[in-house]
């Protein structure tokens, strides 16, 4: 991912927006990553016959060129589906910025390098006021620091999770780089304590 | 030192520490689905990567499949099932399709084949693995990238969560279910108050449950944002563990899967057992509820503009006005099924509610046992012919069904389905559909009475 992201945000205050209604169901029903753009916020984008809903904030100017968000409370809960995630990037969003993000939700995000930037909700709150006068925002995850106009809002981010971002890397070719601690561990294990699932 | 059950089996798990401040954890058992392992399986197969340990998982066949009869799955459907199958085979992985004696909802066959058991971590695709946490084991949901991680490492990156202690003492009164005191913790600590915690349940009301009502209670723990939920081990948990398939072949004795005494929690909350009253959702997350004597709630009650806006929102798509009774709103359909209520346990329940009645005029009303097991043992209890006198459907194949609706168990825009399961997100159980969350058999009574009632009327 770019250490700065830089563009449009949404304003979605709406608290709780589960993975559900971020990637209905009637898209999950493939084998792979791709074709998920379409999906997502489906139901709040399109009508049943397939026409844009002119009151949703993505469909409108000027954030239909949103590439960040800024969103109510507890965003991503519910279902583990990743497609949720995947489609939020295939549609081209970079950052989403909240005070609180369902747990799965948030790990899958950052296994795809969509950046969470967590702030307060009086920092939100001004953000949204931002986000609803279209302007430019530039958060740099680098500094933690999402930047609007020179006003500085700093945001939290564990270190993992900036690592993560930043170096873009793949967390299961990483992990097998500890293959001798994972056997030393596994070596350890009683046979009682190791599962084998009946076929 | 003391520690909490959650540290404990944290402890017991790790591998190592990472240099970023996450560590790697083993994962002694893990689940997967039609739905959320493609995508895993085709990442092992662009990187050139075998599975390390292909015993120490399982595959089952639940989210997409039809429980009615049909001679062959739709496409899509045949498309997701047989993929499955196939990486199964190809990586020499248990799998339980359509047809098995043992396929049903992955956390209704788990348990039943006896593969859970206290001191585990057991990961999967599905963010209702908290229900292992019933055992005294580590149960959490994970993301498609990370089903690609375990199968390659057996192992996840993972960062210890805070932990919440949520007691409920005293005994809940006639009527009241795991179901109604899962869903009076979530109204409490509200739908994302537990973001970032493990969260154990305790006191005497929690004790007194036996392992389905504790199953409930874990499995829905996620709706209020846990990351983990659990319950020490006791001699409930002990008596459950013997008797199946997998019974004896797993131990792990090293430690007393309680939390030490004295040992401290980041946050600790109290909830009186016998103010649980029977819940009804009202609204469109998991925490709006109210008990069934209740009124839908007004905007006066909410301070904050924002509230009142979500509340005006929920109303709106709920189809409900603010104030009105909740034993006023009618149904459309009542749906008993899902891996909150499925279980052998919640089929009694409902029955007892529906034996020598029948379902109001108009009313669809749909069982789905959780599991093929769970289904013949009904059977053999004649629970099939109480719900099929009753006027409900009883369905010939198990799994998740109208929970999710990603099978043709749709409901229909502006329908209203009072339902047995967990979420009552906008669009769930289909676009525009209003779903109602209650136990069991609250989703009886409501199917006799053709609107949401109070099951204490009935018993």
């Amino acid at each position: 991912m770019r250490k700065t992201i830089k563009g449009i945000a949404a304003p979605l205050p709406l608290a709780n927006v589960d993975t559900d209604v971020i990637m209905p169901k009637r898209f999950l029903r493939t084998i792979t990553r791709e074709g998920l753009a379409a999906g997502t916020f489906a139901d709040l984008r399109f009508y049943n016959d397939n026409s844009l809903r002119q009151d949703f904030v993505l469909n409108q100017e000027p954030w239909k060129a949103a590439n960040i968000l800024v969103v109510g409370d507890n965003f991503g809960c519910g279902s583990s589906r990743e497609h949720a995630v995947w489609g939020l990037r295939q549609m081209g969003i970079e950052a989403i910025i909240g005070t609180s993000f369902a747990g799965i939700f948030f790990d899958n995000a950052r296994k795809n390098g969509l950046a969470l930037p967590i702030i307060t909700s009086e920092k939100r709150d001004l953000l949204l006021k931002l986000s609803r006068n279209g302007k430019i925002f530039s958060v740099s995850v680098e500094n933690k620091i999402v930047d609007i106009d020179g006003q500085e809002v700093h945001f939290m981010m564990d270190d993992a999770t900036q690592t993560a971002l930043l170096e873009g890397r793949d967390d299961t070719l990483d992990s097998l780089k500890k293959s001798e601690a994972i056997d030393a561990f596994e070596n350890s294990l009683s046979l009682k304590e190791k599962v084998s699932v009946i076929k | 030192m003391t520690r909490t059950l959650y540290d404990k089996l944290v402890d017991a798990h790790k591998v190592c520490d990472l240099s970023d401040g996450d560590m790697l954890i083993y994962v002694d058992f893990h689940i997967m689905n039609e739905y959320t392992s493609p995508q895993a399986f085709s990442g092992l197969e662009t990187k050139g990567l075998k599975v390390r340990r292909p015993e120490a998982h399982l595959a089952v066949v639940d989210h997409v499949n039809a429980t009615r009869s049909v001679e062959a799955p739709d496409a899509q459907s045949k498309l997701l099932i047989d993929n499955l199958e196939s990486n199964c085979r190809k990586h020499n992985i248990a799998f339980y399709g359509l047809g098995d004696p043992r396929q049903g909802i992955e956390h209704i066959v788990v348990p039943e084949q006896g593969l859970a058991s206290p001191g585990m971590l057991i990961a999967c695709g599905d963010s209702h693995t908290t229900t292992y946490g019933a055992f005294g084991a580590l149960g959490f949901g994970i993301g498609t990238s990370e089903v690609e991680h375990v199968l390659a490492t057996q192992t996840l990156r993972y960062r210890r969560m805070k932990t919440m202690r949520v007691t409920i003492d005293g005994d809940v009164t006639p009527g009241v279910t795991a179901k109604d005191i899962i869903m009076k913790v979530v109204q409490v600590i509200g739908a994302g108050g537990a973001n970032g915690f493990a969260v154990e349940f305790a006191g005497s009301a929690i004790r007194n449950l036996e392992m389905a009502g504790r199953m409930t209670v874990c499995n829905m723990a996620v709706e209020l944002g846990a990351r983990a939920a659990l319950i020490a081990a006791d001699k409930v948990t002990q008596n459950a563990l013997s008797g199946h398939a997998h019974s004896g072949l797993f131990e792990y004795l090293s430690e007393t899967w309680e939390t030490d005494p004295g040992a401290a929690f980041d946050q600790d909350i109290t909830i009186a057992g016998g103010d649980i009253e029977p819940l009804i959702t009202w609204g469109t997350s998991p925490d709006q509820s109210v008990p069934i004597t209740g009124t839908v709630p007004s905007t006066k009650s909410f301070v904050s503009p924002k509230a009142k806006a979500g509340l005006e929102r929920a109303l709106t798509y709920m189809g409900l006005s603010a104030g009105q009774p909740i034993q006023s709103i009618t149904i459309d359909t009542a749906f008993i099924g899902s891996c909150t209520n499925s279980r052998i346990e919640d089929l009694r329940q409902a029955a007892d509610v529906l034996r020598g009645r029948k379902i109001a005029t108009g009313i669809k009303a749909i069982v789905v046992p959780g599991s093929a097991m769970t289904r013949m043992k009904a059977e053999s209890e004649g629970l099939r012919e109480i719900f099929e006198a009753a006027g409900f459907q009883w369905r010939p194949e198990a799994g998740c069904s109208m929970c999710l609706a990603m099978n043709d168990d749709v409901a229909l825009d502006g329908e209203r389905v009072a339902s047995s399961t967990n979420r009552n997100f906008e669009g769930r159980q289909g676009r525009g559909a209003r779903t109602h969350l209650m136990s069991p058999a609250m989703v009886a009574a409501a199917a006799v009475a053709g609107r949401l009632v109070d099951v204490r009327d009935f018993v």
